[in-house]
Parts: C-alpha cells; sequence; structure tokens
C-alpha cells in the first residue's frame, strides 16, 4: 500500500509542472468553493439574524388571512382575546420557545405640526417586544438605549420619517388614526427615539406601547394582530413548526375552519429568496469543482497512461497483477486530487482565518454586514470527500486502460 | 524432465481478416541450467516464440510446458502469477521505471509483485545487486547510468526472485560490441552461480557463439539445432 502510493508520488512528481498546474487548479476550485460558501453562510446568518432578532422574530401567529393583506394594514382581522389566550398557552407549552410578543398593528398619520406622513406602527408590550426580537433595541441610534424599549406616550419612528419631517428625540408628535369602525382618534407623543431600517417589510416600522395603540384605536377587547415568537434555536423551526400547527389547528372560527395562521420568518421575508439564490449559486460552485477535478484528474491520467504504455508493458510482462497496475494508476490519481484538495482546505483554513482578523464590512441595503466566515467541518469534510470521490472516478478509466493492455502491444509501443 | 517442451507449436497472427502465420509447427527440449540462443532472420519467429515462453501470448495450437506447468492456456492473472513465480525477463531497451532506484528496480518484483518481507527483500536484493556488480550505483536512477550499466541492473531485476528461466529477446541490440560481451559473460556467471536457464535472441553471429545452444528459425520453422562452437 505505501509502496504503490510511494511509486504514485514519484510519478506525479516527473512530471512536475502538469502536476503543480493540475494541483494548484484544483486547489483553486476547493478556495473557491470554501470560501464561498464560509463567506455567503457568515453572510446568510447575519441577515437571517438581524431580519429575525430586530423584526420579525422566528415565526409569527396571525388570524388566518391577515399576512395576505398586511400591507394595508387591516383592523378587521385581529385575533380575539379567546384565541390569543390559547395561541399563549400553546407557546408557553413548547419547550423550544424562548420567547412571544403580541403586536398591535395599525397605519396613523405621523404630524410635525407643520406636514404629515404616514406610518406603520407597531404597538407592543416593551419587555415582551424586548424578550422576542432582542436586537429592535441595536437599531436604536438616537434615544435611551438602555431604559425600556417604548413607554407609553413615546414613539419610535424610522430614520426616514424622522429625516423627512426633520424631527428629532423628544420633539413632540401626532399620531391620528382611523379605528376599524371609522371614527378618528389622535394621541399627542414624544419621539422617544429613532430606528435605523433593516431589509423587508416591517423594516421601517415605528414603535409605540401597546396600551397607546389600543387607546389610538379604541379597542375595548385586548385583541392582537401579531403574536412574534423568538425560538431559543433556529435548529427547532420546523420541529416547532410542527408542534404550533398541531396545537393551532385545534383554534376554529365559528365555521370550523383554522381560525390562526403560523408563518416561518423566510415566508415572511423576501431574504429567503436571497438566501434560496445563494445556496443554487453554492450548488452550481460545486458542481463546477467536480468539473474541474474530474477533468483535470482525467487529463493527467489520461496522459501518465499514454506516457508509461512501455512501462506498462513491462511491469505486466514481469508478473504485476492487472489489479495491481489498477492500484498504481487509481492511486496516483486520487494522490493527485486529494493533494489538491488538502492545499485548497489549508489555504481556505488561512484566509477565513485572516478574514476573521481583518474583517470585511460591506453595506447590504441599509445595513452594515461584518463578514464573519466559518468553516463548518461537515464543509470540510464534504470537499474533501467529493476529492477522492471524483478523483478516483477520473482515474478509473485511464487505470483500467493500463490494467488491460496486452504486454506484448505495450512493449512494442514507442 | 526437461525445463521446457514444445511440441509442434504454431502461431498465427491476425492481420485484418488475414491470418499470418509466424510459427509453423516448431519442436523443441531445453533442459535446465542451459544457456540458449535463438538465432534466425528478420522476422523468422524468435520473438514470436520468446513471446510464447515467456507466457505473454498463447500459442494457436501445440503444447508448451515449462517448469512442468501447461502454459499455452493459461488465464491473464494466471500468466501473469507464472512470470512473476517461475520467469525473468531482460529486454533490448532495458526497460527500467524511471522513477525507481537502481536498488528500488531490482527490489520491485520482490515487492510488488512477490509481496516479500522487508528483511527477506533486503537480503536478496543485496546479493544480486552485488553479483551484477552495481552496488555502488545502488541509489542512483536510471538516467544516471549507463547503457551496459543499465542491462546489469535488468539482468538482477530478472534474477533477484530466483527464477528458473530468464528470456531475453535481443538483449544486446542496444549495446556496443565490448559491453554486449560482458553482458553475455554476465549473464553466463549468473548462470553458473544461480543454476537460471537464460534463453535469449540475437541475428549477432558473434553474439550467437555465445550461446551453448543454438535454435535457428528461418521463416517460422525450427531448421537447425545444435550446441554452437
Ligand atoms: N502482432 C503481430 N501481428 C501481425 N504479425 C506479426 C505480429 N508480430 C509478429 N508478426 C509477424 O510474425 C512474423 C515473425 O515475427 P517476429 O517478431 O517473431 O520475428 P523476429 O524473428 O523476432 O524478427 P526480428 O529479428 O526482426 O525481431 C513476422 O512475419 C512478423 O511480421
Ligand atoms: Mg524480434
Amino acid at each position: 500500500m505505501t509502496s504503490t502510493l510511494k511509486l504514485a508520488a514519484r510519478n506525479l512528481l516527473r512530471y512536475r509542472r502538469r502536476t503543480l498546474l493540475t494541483a494548484l487548479l484544483i486547489m483553486l476550485g476547493v478556495l473557491a468553493l470554501l470560501l464561498f460558501v464560509a463567506a455567503a453562510g457568515s453572510f446568510k446568518q447575519t441577515m437571517v439574524g438581524s431580519i429575525t432578532d430586530s423584526m420579525l422574530g422566528h415565526l409569527q401567529v396571525h388570524r388566518k388571512g391577515y399576512t395576505q393583506s398586511i400591507d394595508n394594514l387591516p383592523l378587521n382581522l385581529n385575533l380575539q382575546p379567546n384565541a390569543v389566550g390559547k395561541i399563549e398557552l400553546a407557546l408557553k407549552a413548547d419547550p423550544d420557545v424562548a420567547a412571544y410578543s403580541l403586536r398591535v398593528k395599525l397605519g396613523a398619520m405621523f404630524s410635525n405640526f407643520t406636514e404629515n406622513t404616514s406610518i406603520r406602527l407597531n404597538g407592543v408590550d416593551p419587555a415582551a417586544e424586548d424578550a422576542a426580537v432582542p436586537a429592535l433595541r441595536q437599531r436604536i441610534n438616537d434615544g435611551d438605549k438602555t431604559g425600556p424599549l417604548v413607554a407609553p406616550g413615546k414613539v419610535l419612528i424610522p430614520t426616514l420619517i424622522a429625516r423627512g419631517m426633520k424631527v428629532n428625540v423628544g420633539d413632540n408628535v401626532v399620531l391620528v388614526v382611523t379605528n376599524a369602525s371609522g371614527s378618528v382618534n389622535g394621541k399627542n407623543f414624544v419621539v422617544g427615539g429613532i430606528l435605523d431600517g433593516v431589509t423587508g417589510p416591517g423594516g421601517r416600522d415605528g414603535y409605540i406601547h401597546i396600551d397607546d395603540a389600543r387607546e389610538l384605536l379604541r379597542m375595548d377587547k385586548p385583541e392582537v394582530m401579531e403574536v412574534a415568537v423568538c425560538l431559543k434555536s433556529l435548529k427547532s423551526l420546523s420541529a416547532v413548526q410542527q408542534r404550533l400547527n398541531a396545537a393551532l389547528g385545534e383554534i376554529r372560527n365559528k365555521e370550523g375552519k383554522p381560525a390562526t395562521e403560523l408563518h416561518l420568518w423566510s415566508d415572511l421575508s423576501p431574504f429567503a429568496n436571497i438566501v434560496k439564490m445563494i445556496d443554487l449559486m453554492t450548488l452550481f460552485i460545486r458542481i463546477m469543482l467536480i468539473a474541474i477535478v474530474l477533468v483535470s484528474v482525467m487529463n493527467v491520467m489520461l496522459m501518465a497512461v499514454y506516457e508509461r504504455i512501455r512501462e506498462i508493458g513491462t511491469l505486466a510482462a514481469i508478473g504485476t497483477q492487472p489489479g495491481k497496475l489498477m492500484a498504481i494508476f487509481l492511486s496516483e490519481g486520487l494522490l493527485l486530487g486529494i493533494v489538491g484538495a488538502a492545499a485548497g482546505i489549508a489555504l481556505s483554513y488561512a484566509l477565513v482565518g485572516y478574514l476573521n482578523l481583518n474583517p470585511v464590512v460591506f453595506a447590504f441595503g441599509r445595513e452594515q454586514i461584518t463578514l464573519r466566515p466559518v468553516l463548518e467541518l461537515v464543509e470540510v469534510g464534504g470537499v474533501l470527500i467529493l476529492a477522492v470521490v471524483v478523483s478516483a472516478l477520473a482515474s478509473l478509466q485511464p487505470a483500467w486502460r493500463a490494467a488491460r493492455m496486452d504486454p506484448i502491444q505495450a512493449l512494442r509501443h514507442v | 524432465m526437461p525445463l521446457i517442451r514444445a511440441e509442434n507449436i504454431t502461431k498465427n497472427y491476425r492481420v485484418g481478416d488475414m491470418e499470418v502465420p509466424a510459427l509453423k509447427g516448431v519442436s523443441f527440449e531445453i533442459g535446465e541450467g542451459a544457456f540458449a540462443a535463438f538465432v534466425g532472420p528478420s522476422g523468422s519467429g524468435k520473438s514470436t516464440l520468446l513471446n510464447l515462453l515467456g507466457c505473454l501470448d498463447h500459442p494457436t495450437s501445440g503444447t508448451l510446458t515449462v517448469n512442468g506447468t501447461d502454459i499455452a492456456t493459461l488465464s491473464r492473472s494466471a500468466a501473469a502469477s507464472f512470470r512473476g513465480e517461475h520467469l525473468g525477463f531482460i529486454f533490448q531497451d532495458f526497460n527500467l521505471v524511471p522513477v525507481l532506484s537502481v536498488y528500488e528496480n531490482i527490489e520491485y518484483p520482490l515487492l510488488m509483485v512477490r509481496g516479500w518481507s522487508p528483511e527477506k527483500r533486503r537480503e536478496r536484493v543485496l546479493k544480486v545487486i552485488d553479483a551484477v556488480g552495481m552496488n555502488e550505483q545502488a541509489h542512483k536512477r536510471p538516467d544516471q547510468i549507463s547503457g551496459g550499466q543499465k542491462q546489469r541492473v535488468a539482468v538482477a531485476r530478472a534474477l533477484v526472485g530466483e527464477p528458473k528461466l530468464v528470456l531475453a529477446d535481443e538483449p544486446t541490440a542496444n549495446l556496443d560490441h565490448d559491453t554486449a560481451y560482458r553482458i553475455l559473460g554476465l549473464m553466463k556467471t549468473m548462470r553458473d552461480n544461480f543454476g537460471t536457464s537464460f534463453i535469449f535472441s540475437t541475428h549477432d553471429p558473434k553474439i550467437m557463439g555465445e550461446a551453448e545452444l543454438t535454435f535457428t528459425l528461418e521463416d517460422g520453422r525450427l531448421v537447425q539445432e545444435g550446441g554452437a562452437a
């Protein structure tokens, strides 16, 4: 075994430049794949994290049909107190649910006493919202970041409105709302903070206290438009989804149909499509890597067999078994693939290490993303297995040719 | 029992639709410890006959036994085993493995064909490398030694497994006269020391004279057999 490998290594070194170029090609392919996967993984994680932790939560419960018309922020598709109670029970019973926040969502007229604009608002319980979307607080770029998220009488407004309406923290503003029965109601607020926007729907919403929201809407019952749920870990997402679907399916409306709907963050954010695209690109790069290894190793091995026909004839004549000849050439191709892949992996680790020491920061939408690429062991192992399997496949035909060669004809070859 | 017994061997090559007869009924016997030569003009069938003896090809008809084994119909891998066990080969172009040192070339059959243990290999390689006078060059690569030295290494590689028979198709064709004589002398000494039979082919009349037994082929037939000199 070791002697076969030694022979393979010597033969690879015989054509140093060709071997080096091929190994280099494989190395670059591996590097491209691993770096892309590591960087895209970090990007995905950051983006998903910012979307879920500062805005959406990991999943959301609404009254059936609400998400379909969420753009209009309808006031007649609320979860009734009875249903909310059952939802809360189901959430509290689930071991993987970390926190949840009940939200009253509404559209309002925002006035600074000289100009008006429309604003989308979430009425939230500050403590619950803080627990369900802990990163929301980090989006406050001006105002009190340490106190309660939003106190009664205060409003958090998105940067765009603050800038457009020229209002600052501490300014008085008026929010005017038309409620479900058509009557208009207004209330004075003080700007408590200004929020950085995030990508996706809801990324430019304002926040008020849930009691203020209900007062503005003149709600007589504690109805809720949205329940944002935070899980202990994203890994349990589909498990929780299944459990909650079962539990929430019990909540029926008067017609006996399910009264609620459950959505994952990925159903609610268009960034899920970007994630899908990234995954597709990863797949393409993987296919490219397979092609690179296959073509380059096969090319080298076909040449190697062709150049060494007389040598093969000699080895066969002096009694080398066909299987052994096959092993000699297979291990040559394998060694080439593995060395190239190993070099690529080593270089990837070095580059990823460097990128973590000198992070790349770039803007995506209105967010600053700091890449912290991580090489997952599964991914690295996968690349190694890919290199082994593909270079073995690539060497199979040339090795088979060598093993099947007729010694007399091979010896006569010039 | 003779080492080799050939009875009415024929060999036809297929070229397109045509059958080209290369051997037309050859019978002979060669005993143990022989130093024999196949001679004859170009195209007379010397290489064809050596290939048959070397289990590299099957005769079209006839029986062929080497060392008591009927080798006329051996399968591919059985033939490879037989060659590895009982035969040694020396080639016109030396055919050493370029990436292996002199020592490793000689060791190859024991390592890759026989699968001997390192101690056994070492003992045996050192013995033959000494016998052919190449210990000084043991670590050199084939491209660092002369043609005559390469053929010495080839002789050692052929002998290292202690075969019954060494076959050499034109072993001296690529060597100058003096060197050719020395290689033949070496082969004869090896025969004396190890008791291995040597059969070689040549069309050089002077080289032919070194053989103790010659078989003259002409157009696929054995036309003369006898002790030379
Ligand atoms: N593979 C083959 N296919 C067809 N014909 C062949 C083949 N090998 C040999 N022959 C023919 O068989 C005959 C004997 O060839 P062989 O090579 O045995 O002669 P030789 O005595 O070794 O000649 P040389 O001295 O030139 O080496 C020749 O007519 C040759 O053309
Ligand atoms: Mg010939």
